[in-house]
């Protein structure tokens, strides 16, 4: 059995801010990173861009050896842990290999939901996770060939875009009545639809799939409403759940995700958790949400190290704000916070009241932005191919800053009174 | 010691939306001076005509690179330039996404992420802006010196929280050195424990306590003697205000006036602090202390501070200047001048001192008070050398802040009415046009035949 004082379980964002974190204040202690990645670690954000042949999979490595040994931790890849034991600080890993900790994080990530689907199980399926996953996909995708994308978010329209562009006929069959029903209303969903239609991407939502029917090595997919559509490629992209079977009989207490108070604590002590496996409060509410994002991941990750080395100048956990970019076809669209579906907006809790929204549509021009206040406050922003700074918009939301004075200026040129606002928080 | 960076920094106050920075950074990445391809971008408030900047500020903990899911955002451990790297970015504006100040932004020309590089260590920015609103500032520099000097105080002495004394005195040791004498009269820099606690000294050079009466003559002595037994060694007075401008004056005017080779350092908390906030003859027109309380009749201290550094300008010292911790390159610079005037004769120096126990203001503040002091005009930065006998701002007196932007931030002034805000606000004036008087001719009369 090895000893350690710091165990970090996963390697990347989370796993990886933590390090950082940890290595700030606590110059000494050892550290040891397990990853069950074969390979050094990376970001699964990157993956589509690998699939689509932008990243060199080569080059994607986020740390290399040589960042460890100067930093004197212990990396361990191609290990997967099976097991914690909390009464004894001790984690199992598939080896057998058994590590003793101080304090243990648990970044392990999310792996992709797999629908229970008749036939699914028996069809030649990709899901889009690893970096095998992506360099699999690539490998099998071939020009002219047909694929089915199952799930209309973030990574499906991803892989959608990259799989057409690598000459593929592609089909998206979502069960949602939109696409990108997370981030992006229906009417900014409309535009993100007709530029993959314009770009020769059947989409189909509302379309639930009743059975999948595999051959040789092609499939076919049925849905409710009697079509059938066959593929050489299928993929699902129906979302993820945490990695968190390893956790049975431990005692760490989990809902969707691992439970974390606003240090990134879990229910047992010594244990942390960060990143998409955490389940912590929400900015807007009391509620403990699942928000596997990237910035939200590296954040967590930074208050669970920085609290693990007992950092004083650690600072609670503001609560996860959902967020993202999203580049597709040379547009570009961003949405952060409560600016989702009509339907998200009428799920605020109480309290929540005064909202004003602010928007532009514009099909034509392929432009969209809205911008969501509660009194002063601003509580979300999207957009489509406007020059507002998702950074700048974040930081307002984040801070609560007042927008009073300036409101009516904001509303109508966001860009500038957002940069003007936030310049003055700097000298 | 943490290794800190030069850094572009912006006066919003002397931007006049010329717009020269814009072009100036469009043209040396493309040569085209199309703003679309500018790194830095200035904003105009359309109500008060204030501009904002949006630009890369090369974060020491930039969460740009924290969040960059592809490796291509990486801060240069020399430089401390966030460097993109094209031939990794994928284009996924997750950095967008994570700079509060539009630092890095979506380029919709070339269809990618641009960043400030700092043009390789010489900005095209700053040599274009011709107000001055754009420094390429070298404090980081100044700090990575200063830093690889010995801290000559130990660690644990025991300050109030904020204490700006504590950081003056710890900053001064480390420029004077050790081959020093440190006087440390009764105060606030004997009190947290300079002069020893238990038999054993906070300093890591011969320090002693002198009387509050004889500090400048006490230190004068042991000039004198190691002076007879050829050595040369620092002599420096690290003294309140109270043991300099009151009780302390006879000696210190004493030893001016026979231009001992002392350097002499009042630091100035406007108060008699350490035994409980007392008035001093320094201490400010309309300051609440223990002695100059607020109440139905008396509304604070009903005199104005006696202008300390001008009399001992008056002595022809070797040297005399003013200070302020929110400026320490300034601070820095002066204190070499100190060292190398007190080979001849007296150095004087009167450092501004915000108290936040005595004064009534976060510790937090302490800089932001430091600073707004000089900014207002209340504290001007400048110095006066015997060779030229003239007086010289270090700093422009030119466009102060009006002297509420000072006063709101200390509780010792929350009682005033506008009456004494404007006496204030006239005798900074009158303070400001005595000064420049002596800018404008030679303080001492000789030396104006001289140059005649």
């Amino acid at each position: 059995m090895s000893q350690t004082k710091y165990l970090i379980i996963g390697s990347s964002h989370a796993g990886l801010s933590a390090l950082d974190a940890i290595r700030m204040y606590d110059q000494e202690g050892p550290i040891t990173i397990v990853t069950r990645e074969n390979s050094l670690p990376y970001s699964p954000t990157v993956l589509p861009y690998v699939l689509s042949g932008q990243a060199n999979p080569d080059r994607v490595f986020l740390r290399d050896l040589a960042y460890f040994k100067e930093n004197g931790v212990k990396f361990i890849n191609g290990s997967a842990v099976v097991g914690v034991k909390p009464a004894a600080n001790s984690v199992t890993l598939d080896s057998g290999d058994e590590i003793q900790y101080e304090k243990l994080l648990l970044a392990t990530g999310s792996a992709p939901k797999v629908p229970d689907i008749p036939g699914l199980k028996d069809a030649p399926w990709h899901v889009l996770r690893t970096l095998e996953d992506a360099l699999r996909i690539r490998a099998n995708a071939q020009e002219g060939q047909a694929a089915i994308i199952l799930g209309a978010g973030l990574i499906g329209m991803h892989a959608a875009q990259d799989l057409a562009k690598a000459g593929l006929q592609v089909t998206v069959v979502a069960t949602t009545p939109q696409v990108m029903g997370q981030y992006f209303d229906d009417e900014a969903a409309s535009l993100i639809e007709r530029v993959f239609v314009d770009n020769g991407v059947k989409v189909l939502t509302g379309s639930p799939v009743t059975h999948v029917t595999s051959s040789d090595n092609a499939c076919a997919v049925s849905l409710e409403n009697g079509l059938d559509i066959s593929a050489d490629l299928l993929l699902v992209a129906k979302g993820v759940n945490a990695c968190m079977d390893y956790l049975d009989g431990s005692d760490v207490a989990t809902g969707d995700g691992v439970l974390v108070d606003d240090k990134m604590r879990t229910s047992v002590e010594n244990i942390w958790a960060a990143g998409d496996i955490a389940q912590g409060s929400s900015f807007f509410d009391s509620a403990k949400i699942m928000n596997g994002i990237l910035p939200d991941a590296s954040e967590q990750g930074r208050i669970a190290g920085m609290d693990m080395a007992e950092d004083p100048a650690v600072q609670p956990y503001m609560g996860g704000i959902s967020m993202n970019t999203y580049n597709f076809f040379n547009n570009r669209a961003f949405a952060i916070g409560m600016c989702g579906t009509s339907g998200k907006l009428a799920c605020l809790p109480c309290g929540l009241d005064n909202l004003g929204i602010d928007k532009m549509f514009s099909p034509s021009s392929m432009r969209y932005q809205k911008l969501v206040f509660q009194r002063d406050n601003l509580l979300g922003a999207a957009s489509i191919n406007t020059d507002i700074d998702p950074g700048v918009m974040l930081q307002i939301i984040r801070r609560r800053i007042d927008l009073g004075g300036v409101k009516e200026r904001f509303a109508s040129n966001p860009m500038d009174t957002g940069r003007l606002v936030m310049s003055s928080t700097w000298r | 010691m943490g290794k800190s960076y030069k850094t572009i920094a912006f006066h919003p106050e002397k931007c006049n939306g010329c717009n020269d920075c814009i072009e100036a950074c469009a043209r040396i990445k493309t040569e085209m001076n199309a703003p679309v391809h500018s790194r830095v971008n200035v904003v105009k408030d359309p109500d008060d005509a204030v501009f904002g900047i949006s630009l890369c500020r090369q974060c020491g903990d930039p969460e740009c690179v924290m969040n960059c899911p592809a490796g291509a955002l990486i801060k240069d451990e020399n430089t401390g330039v966030i460097q993109w790297d094209e031939t990794k970015c994928v284009g996924c504006l997750i950095c967008t996404l994570s700079c509060p100040y539009a630092g890095i932004t979506y380029n919709t020309e070339t269809q990618e992420v641009m960043k400030c590089d700092q043009c390789g260590g010489d900005p095209a920015c700053v040599k274009a802006c011709k107000p001055g609103a754009l420094e390429f500032n070298n404090a980081a520099e100044l700090f990575n010196a200063w830093g690889n000097l010995e801290d000559l105080f130990v660690p644990g002495i025991s300050a109030c929280l904020g204490c700006n004394s504590e950081l003056l005195m710890r900053h001064t040791l480390r420029r004077v050195g050790p081959n020093t004498v440190l006087a440390t009269p009764p105060g606030c820099i004997a009190g947290i424990g300079s002069v020893g606690v238990n038999g054993f000294t906070a300093t890591k050079t011969p320090v002693f306590h002198p009387l509050l009466t004889n500090t400048a003559s006490m230190l004068a002595g042991a000039r004198r003697y190691y002076n007879r037994i050829g050595r040369d060694v620092t002599m420096l007075a690290l003294a309140g205000d109270g043991g300099t401008a009151d009780v302390g004056f006879q000696s210190l005017s004493g030893a001016a006036e026979r231009g001992e080779q002392i350097i002499y350092i009042c630091i100035d908390n406007e108060g008699y602090m350490n035994t409980g906030v007392q008035r001093s003859s320094t201490t400010p027109y309309g300051s609440w202390t223990t002695t100059t309380p607020v109440g139905s009749v008396l509304r604070g201290k009903t005199q104005d501070a006696k202008p300390m550094p001008i009399l001992m300008m008056m002595h022809n010292c070797e040297y005399v200047a003013t200070a302020s911790t929110a400026f320490m390159d300034d601070y820095y610079e002066k204190l070499a001048k100190a060292i190398a005037a007190a080979k001849k004769g007296m150095a004087y120096l009167h450092v501004f001192s915000p108290c936040p126990t005595g004064w009534r203001f976060s510790p937090s503040e302490l800089i932001e008070v430091s600073r707004k002091g000089v900014e207002t005009n209340i504290v001007p930065l400048w110095e006066y050398s015997k060779d030229t006998a003239r007086l010289q701002f270090t700093r422009s007196v030119d466009n102060p802040l009006p002297v509420q932007d000072y006063l709101k931030l200390i509780g010792k002034f929350k009682h005033l009415d506008a009456a004494q805000i404007d006496h204030i606000q006239k005798s900074v004036k009158r303070g400001v046009e005595r000064l420049e008087k002596f800018a404008r001719v030679d303080a001492f009369e000789n030396n104006q035949e001289e140059a005649a």
